[in-house]
């Protein structure tokens, strides 16, 4: 580890595949045609959205097994995360497998922390083949955070939209698959005193500032090392700020920036306020245009960096001020 | 009585007193439940000094349909209560001049919950 | 950077709320609520002539409660409120919409502690401060019963 950053050095961490599945209003977005799989209804006929998510987590799960002609027991392990408390709809899916499971909680980095974690055993040799999952849903994570669906709100111009889906990549200990996992930075919580709950991307900024100047640093790299630089969900006020801001100290990123909260959504018509946000949001994002585009050699170096606004309705009614944290892996095609 | 003019005011005043709140609700950031509480003790407050029933004669509806209204009943049952029956009036009053209100919203609220469901918003 | 510097410059840097056009639309739902109110208690007291004006506001109120009560159930009020903002929160008709929300929300953690426990969850406060409100100015007119007029 070189301060922060950790290396993939033997070259062996591959995404095998990956899969999604996008709720009704991600199905109408401008990525509908990436997504794996689309829903036309988020309740799927169960008695509540909790238990909606769950079925979904389970069908992304399932369905990467499916196609890929696999069992259980072709799985060493699966890391998984979600947006509810005690991380409930990855636990209550993971009933449903006989594979071994670790949870975790990044609010919406939990994807870019089970991407670091499942590479790292990979890269070390200690499993060969894992699942890294995450799922979110529009009408959990607002009673969660928020209000009950039908009281008569206001959604400010700062507020995201929770991403209403679930996604998981397989990596495997394959050196030669073509997409690999090179390095990850792991970032820390930063916390510059935002107390607005609409205004997560402002309350993440700061983190993901951080973390990308950390890697560029650790890895000797200029930004333009990258095809693309893609933020989780920021929102498209607070990427152009993050821009800005990172313009004063010299960084330039205006051409290779991206944001996946605002690539999931046609936020004109869309009525999404600032963009996409949850666990979901860049799992979707990746999993699907950026992997296939991947592919398709598009873009051959990625650094993905989800973000994440680590709060809690108690924490809030107590005064507290929202901290945040962002994560970035480097995705190669070599 | 001229029914146009008659809910012009109304209109009128029911529309400030929303704008009013509005403005409250975008500089502070206040959540619903703020603002009602914050409107209910005005009400509470302008039926105590006497000024409420001035209000309400010219603007009608426009004053007693916002929570304002609520208010009001409740202090006005509670004064009234005082001077009619004393200690027992002053403390039920204001419950008793709310509980049509009340006992509604909790009779239609159960009612209604038993029948709808959630829908993710559009 | 420091910390106070950037919440101004996120301040300074973000997207404001439009003020001019959530308070028309405040004024417009707000003023149109009011409205119905009083065509509810004008009809009222043309249909039932002899009732008093005490029991045409209170059947008043009831109805507009009954109302909202249904239009939240079908889904319908949050789109008001998400259009109308303190328009829609500040008539009785908020009130009514902050109490139905919430049962319809939990009904799912089952009929006594979801739907029940949590129907006063955002409304509790103004039952809480209206009747401990009412009291205290009870208790002043108790005292001081030359300070209120008969």
């Amino acid at each position: 580890m070189i301060n922060q950053t950790i290396f993939f050095s033997n070259n062996n961490v591959g995404i095998a595949d990956t899969t999604t599945i996008a709720g009704p209003k991600e199905g109408e977005g401008p990525l509908k045609k990436y997504f794996h799989n689309i829903l036309d209804d988020d309740l799927l006929n169960q008695k509540s959205y909790e238990k909606a998510e769950t079925k979904i987590h389970v069908a992304a799960i399932r369905h990467m097994l499916n196609k890929n002609g696999m069992t259980a027991k072709d799985i060493d392990c699966v890391f998984a995360g979600d947006l509810l408390d005690e991380i409930i709809v990855s636990s209550y899916a993971m009933r449903e497998f006989d594979i071994p499971f670790m949870g975790l909680f990044n609010a919406c980095a939990s994807f870019a922390e089970a991407l670091i974690v499942g590479s790292s055993m990979i890269h070390g040799g200690l499993m060969n083949r894992v699942i890294c999952s995450t799922s979110s849903h529009f009408s959990t994570a607002e009673r969660q955070f928020r209000f009950p669906l039908e009281l008569g709100t206001q959604r400010t111009p700062l507020s995201q939209w929770t991403v209403t889906g679930a996604g998981c990549t397989m990596l495997e200990n394959n050196p030669e698959l073509p997409i690999k996992l090179t390095c990850a930075t792991i970032g820390k919580v930063i916390d510059y005193g935002v107390k607005d709950a609409n205004d997560m991307g402002a309350a993440m900024l700061p983190a993901a500032m951080d973390t990308l100047k950390t890697h560029l640093k650790d890895t000797h790299r200029n930004p333009d090392y990258y095809d693309l630089i893609l933020t989780g969900d920021l929102g498209d006020a607070a990427s152009r700020l993050m821009k800005k801001l990172l313009k004063k100290e010299g960084i330039d990123i205006e051409e290779i920036h991206d944001d996946c909260g605002v690539l999931i959504f046609n936020r004109e018509g869309q009525n999404v306020g600032q963009g996409g946000s949850g666990t979901a949001c860049s799992n979707l994002v990746f999993n699907s245009y950026i992997y296939k585009e991947m592919l398709n050699k598009r873009f051959k170096k990625v650094l993905l960096m989800p973000t994440g606004a680590l709060m809690s309705k108690t924490a809030s009614l107590q005064r507290e001020t929202i901290p945040g944290i962002a994560h970035a892996i480097c995705v190669e095609v070599v | 009585m001229n029914y146009f003019l008659t809910y012009l005011i109304v209109f009128a005043v029911g529309g400030l007193v929303c704008l009013i709140g509005q403005v409250i609700i975008n500089l502070t950031k206040f959540t619903s439940a703020r603002i009602l509480v914050t409107f209910l003790l005005l009400g509470v407050l302008l039926e105590t000094i006497g000024v409420f029933k001035y209000i309400k004669d010219f603007a009608q509806a426009g004053i007693t349909i916002p929570i304002i209204g609520f208010g009001s009943n409740l202090a006005k049952g509670a004064i009234e209560g005082a001077q009619q029956d004393g200690l027992i009036g002053a403390l039920v009053g204001g419950a008793e001049a709310s509980a049509a209100g009340v006992a509604v919203a909790i009779f239609v609220g159960f009612v209604v919950a038993l029948f709808a469901q959630s829908k993710t918003k559009k | 950077m420091k910390n106070k510097e950037y919440l101004k410059t996120v301040k300074k840097e973000m997207p404001k709320t439009k003020h001019l056009r959530t308070m028309l639309r405040a004024f417009l739902v707000g003023g149109l609520i009011c409205c119905v109110g009083q065509g509810i208690s004008d009809i009222l007291k043309a249909i039932f002539p002899a009732m008093t004006e005490e029991v045409v506001a209170q059947f008043t109120i009831i109805t507009i409660i009954t109302i909202t009560g249904i239009l939240t159930g079908l889904g319908v009020y949050d789109e008001i409120g998400n259009f109308g903002g303190a328009g829609s929160i500040i008539p009785i008709t908020g009130f009514a919409n902050s109490i139905v929300s919430p049962a319809i929300e939990h009904k799912r953690e089952g009929y006594i502690f979801g739907l029940c426990a949590n129907m006063f969850s955002i409304a509790g406060p103004v039952i809480v401060f209206g009747i401990t409100a009412s009291i205290i100015v009870g208790l002043i007119a108790l005292i001081f019963p030359g300070w209120f007029a008969k």
